[in-house]
């Protein structure tokens, strides 16, 4: 029921009783009001402002949140008030919506932010009264567009695995992706400049002939004519290009760029296979004009063009308007100029047809002056004529700009958009970075933490809780639980995909394997061949174990990969191993080796961020640390992870 | 033939005036004169404490029933059309416009043509707080539609037939043409003591009265306010 209306259920109920003395059967019995409350004054806390209400106004409507009991989570019991934490300015709309019944839409507020308190009150925006209604609808659709512009810009994003076909499609959708594209890109334009000015010297007079002017056309028709070949051969492999990378080529043949190019290159074609016919020469030369369609194309490289276009296209109601009113206008002045001028001798207002020329050359405030009336009836008629002629003109124009300047507007600032969205990303990115950095820096901490929690060390534990407020640790703790959760650690990406790249560890494989160093399985990837290829020294036996380790101290050894995964943990492992090789070039194990090994796990870890390292579950058993001859790999149910952090306890305890 | 030329006449000048104000372009400030003259009507009711004295309702009552009144009519006064489109959203199945019609002839005691807040709360004292006479005296105004102090049969069916309008078509078991008049005819059966085919108050009162269901009927409303 409509909001006022609910105010005046009881005089409806009252006014009933006239029904009662006609009624045959006895009546039902009225519902009793159970929560007998007496109207009082509700006070509403908004982020500090009160507002105060009647119990009953809020009554009204109890499906929203304020009419119904759900208010109640929101009571303070000290204050005896009900406190929401909300914009008070957004709240004035909706408390107003209770007390007139009437939703009403503040300019000066953002879109989406109203909505977010509509919807948070629990009152659908659809009842927003007829004022605010267009205002509401016209900003949501902008917003709605602005957000659609961004996602469309996301989805044109490098997708990973693209065939060749979508990479030349895309290549000419976006000049911009690659080089390559861009050279074609401008290349065409080149050669449609090329040959519009060829088409437009063609008929310029030079130089004479047996006593006429000739065009160049006619006089180097050689030249001119190669300079034709050439465009159209570009155009035609540009245009089977464009087909064959096509995804719908259907849809593709369908679109209007597709037939200007069909368009501009036929008339060539048609002319190659039509000879010198006198009959069909006619026809042949009509077909040139054709060429002309060639200046079109140019609506790919240039955006003014296309949104002229797009103007013009969705300003077609207008024009539409426009054309037929000037029929109109055309057709009445043009009868009437003809009947005024039928008396006078010699006139040029010959019939009602030939005097539209005169109509619209008049109306379009042109004035010619090849037809002019003469009778003293023409020309008043004529002068109404042209005044009318400028009214009807100009008034559709204003429409038509103004569409134009918003969809001009609305394309600048979808490039402005496009422009900071790198931006953007950017900063997005390092804030991510950011708090993955502070996750690990905590881990080590945290680990440290645990350590000192065991020694109880006051000053350092308090140090370290002063670092990380109670969400930061209360996060820290949530991913710490994840990584427990599937027994994988989070790593730094950098390093990750550096080591990747660098490689300088044997390979390992599945079980399917041969003992030779550079064979390598396609799971491995190339990263992991690169690796293998820098990390073969003698004897790398792919599955080595245990022992082997002592052996090749640099080289790591991974036991079982039976998933690609494991190539992941050899990554951490070769980033171990890395700087192990730099910093020592020893190849044997020793403690000093194991020493240095520990503090260069320190360091490591000091440039970690996120990269996930697969290590092998329990039970595939687990690859090695680099400090590993003490407790390299006990059993196969010791994960990385524990050795890991066995081995910074053991850092720590250094 | 005088009033036609009358007509005519005017209507000449009138046209005149148009051609005046097209020339020297204010054609389109007519309707801001009449604009001003239809909003400027308000009503302030009497004071609390008179009102008061006249109805049966407590001063919180009043309070409530005036806060809701002014809310939905601020300047006051409620209209016909406004009291017909208020009454219809109650009554969607069928139309409500002619039972809405008698109603506000009930309560617009004056035949103002508008309800002002007394008429509001004399009504509704007499229907809700009322002893039985008071609201069986109301009940008869309602239905004595020409306030000749007596119903017809005629009125009477016009009151049934609005009352079944606002039932609409759909309902079971069906409407036939007769229903009304069957219902009045009942109705004046019951009522008419003297078989004179009108019904003055007095009979109206003492049968209604006397009618167990319709006095019980009369209360069911009370805890409306």
């Amino acid at each position: 029921m409509a909001a006022g209306v609910a105010a005046w259920l009881p005089f409806a109920r009252a006014a009933a009783i006239g029904w009662m003395p006609v009624a045959n059967c006895p009546m039902p019995i009225a519902p009793r009001d159970h929560s007998k409350r007496k109207d009082e004054l509700i006070i509403l806390n908004v982020s500090g402002r009160r507002f105060q209400t009647w119990r009953t106004t809020l009554d009204r409507y109890p499906d929203t949140l304020l009419g119904s009991s759900e208010k109640e989570f929101f009571y303070n019991e000290e204050a005896k008030e009900y406190f929401f934490d909300r914009d008070p300015d957004a709240f004035r709309s909706v408390l107003n919506f209770y007390r007139t019944g009437k939703l009403h839409y503040p300019r000066y507020e953002c879109i989406s932010a109203y909505d977010e308190e509509l919807a948070f009150f629990g009152i659908i925006p659809e009842i927003i009264g007829d004022c605010c209604y267009e205002e509401y609808k016209d900003r949501k659709r902008e917003n709605a567009e602005r957000l659609m512009d961004d996602q469309e810009e996301n989805k044109d994003c490098k997708m990973p695995n693209m065939t060749f076909r979508e990479t030349m499609w895309r290549a000419f959708e976006n000049p911009h992706t690659s080089t390559m594209a861009l050279v074609f890109y401008y290349v065409t334009g080149f050669f449609i400049a090329i040959s519009v000015i060829t088409n437009v010297v063609e008929t310029v007079p030079c130089g004479y002939k047996s006593q006429k002017d000739v065009p160049c056309g006619e006089r180097y028709t050689v030249a001119f004519f190669c300079m034709d070949t050439a465009c159209v051969m570009i155009f035609t492999v540009e245009y089977l290009l464009r087909l064959f990378a096509a995804p719908s080529r259907y849809r593709f043949m369908r679109s209007v760029m597709s037939i200007i190019d069909v368009v501009a290159i036929l008339p060539y074609y048609i002319g190659l296979v039509m000879t010198d016919n006198e009959d069909v020469s006619g026809a042949f030369v009509t077909l040139r004009v054709f060429r002309v369609f060639r200046i079109f194309k140019f609506s790919r490289h240039s955006q003014g063009l296309r949104i002229l276009g797009y103007t013009l296209k969705s300003c077609a109601s207008e024009l539409g308007f426009l054309l037929f009113s000037l029929t109109m206008a055309i057709i009445i002045f043009a009868t009437v100029m003809f009947y005024a001028e039928k008396g006078s001798s010699s006139s040029k207002f010959t019939s009602i047809p030939a005097s539209f020329w005169y109509t619209i050359v008049t109306m379009t405030t042109l004035g010619y002056g090849d037809m002019v009336p003469k009778t003293i009836a023409g020309k008043i008629f004529g002068s109404i004529c042209s005044l009318s002629g400028v009214l009807v003109i100009a008034l559709p124009v204003p429409v038509i700009v103004s569409n134009f300047s918003r969809i001009y507007h609305q394309n600048q600032r979808a490039d402005k958009r496009r422009a900071q969205k790198k931006a953007r990303l950017a900063r997005i990115r390092i804030a991510k970075k950011g708090s993955s950095t502070a996750y690990l820096q905590t881990k080590r901490n945290g680990l440290l933490n645990e350590l000192l929690d065991l020694t109880a060390s006051e000053v350092e534990q308090q140090h370290l809780n002063k670092t990380s407020s109670l969400l930061e640790s209360q996060h820290h703790h949530l991913l710490h639980c994840l990584e427990k959760t599937t027994g994988h650690e989070f790593v730094d990406e950098q390093l990750f995909e550096q080591n990747c790249l660098e490689g300088a560890l044997q390979p390992y494989r599945s079980h399917s394997r041969t003992p030779s160093g550079s064979s390598q399985d396609g799971r491995t990837g190339t990263c992991c061949s690169r690796r293998s290829k820098r990390g073969s020294t003698p004897t790398p036996v792919p599955n080595a174990s245990l022992p082997a380790l002592h052996t090749q101290p640099h080289m790591l050894t991974h036991t079982l990969p039976q998933s690609p995964g494991l190539q992941e943990l050899s990554a951490i492992n070769i980033q171990c191993a890395e700087q192990q090789l730099h910093s020592s070039s020893r190849s044997n194990l020793n403690m000093q080796t194991n020493e240095v090994d520990r503090r260069n796990t320190r360091q490591q870890l000091q440039q970690v961020t996120t990269a996930i390292i697969s290590v092998q579950t329990p039970g595939t058993g687990s690859s090695t640390e680099e400090d590993d001859d003490s407790h390299g790999l006990p059993n196969p149910g010791a994960s990385v992870v524990t050795t890991a952090s066995s081995n910074i306890v053991r850092v720590s305890a250094l | 033939m005088s009033s036609r030329r009358k007509k005519c006449k005017r209507q000449i000048l009138k046209f005149g005036q148009n051609v005046v104000r097209f020339i020297t372009g204010t054609l389109s400030s007519d309707t801001a004169a009449e604009e001003q003259e239809q909003a400027a009507q308000r009503h302030r009711p009497e004071t609390i404490d008179c009102l008061l004295a006249q109805t049966h309702f407590t001063k919180r009552e009043l309070q409530i029933l005036y806060r809701g009144f002014k809310n939905e009519c601020p300047n006051g006064l409620v209209n016909e059309d406004t009291f017909k489109n208020i009454y219809g959203h109650f009554f969607p199945h069928g139309d409500s416009s002619n039972y809405a019609h008698f109603l506000f002839r009930a309560f617009d005691r004056n035949q103002t043509g508008f309800v002002n807040f007394e008429d509001f709360s004399l009504g509704l004292s007499a229907l809700l707080r009322g002893p039985v006479e008071e609201k069986l005296t109301w009940v008869f105004n309602l239905y004595d539609i020409n306030n000749d102090g007596c119903i017809t049969k005629e009125e009477m069916l016009d009151i049934m037939k609005a009352i079944y309008d606002m039932m609409g078509t759909s309902l079971n078991p069906r409407l036939s043409e007769d229903t009304a008049r069957q219902h009045t005819e009942i109705f004046f059966q019951k009522m008419d003591k003297n078989q004179n085919g009108v019904i003055t108050i007095d009979e109206f009162i003492e049968c209604c009265q006397k009618e167990e269901n319709i006095v019980k009927s009369m209360y069911i409303f009370e805890n409306a306010i």
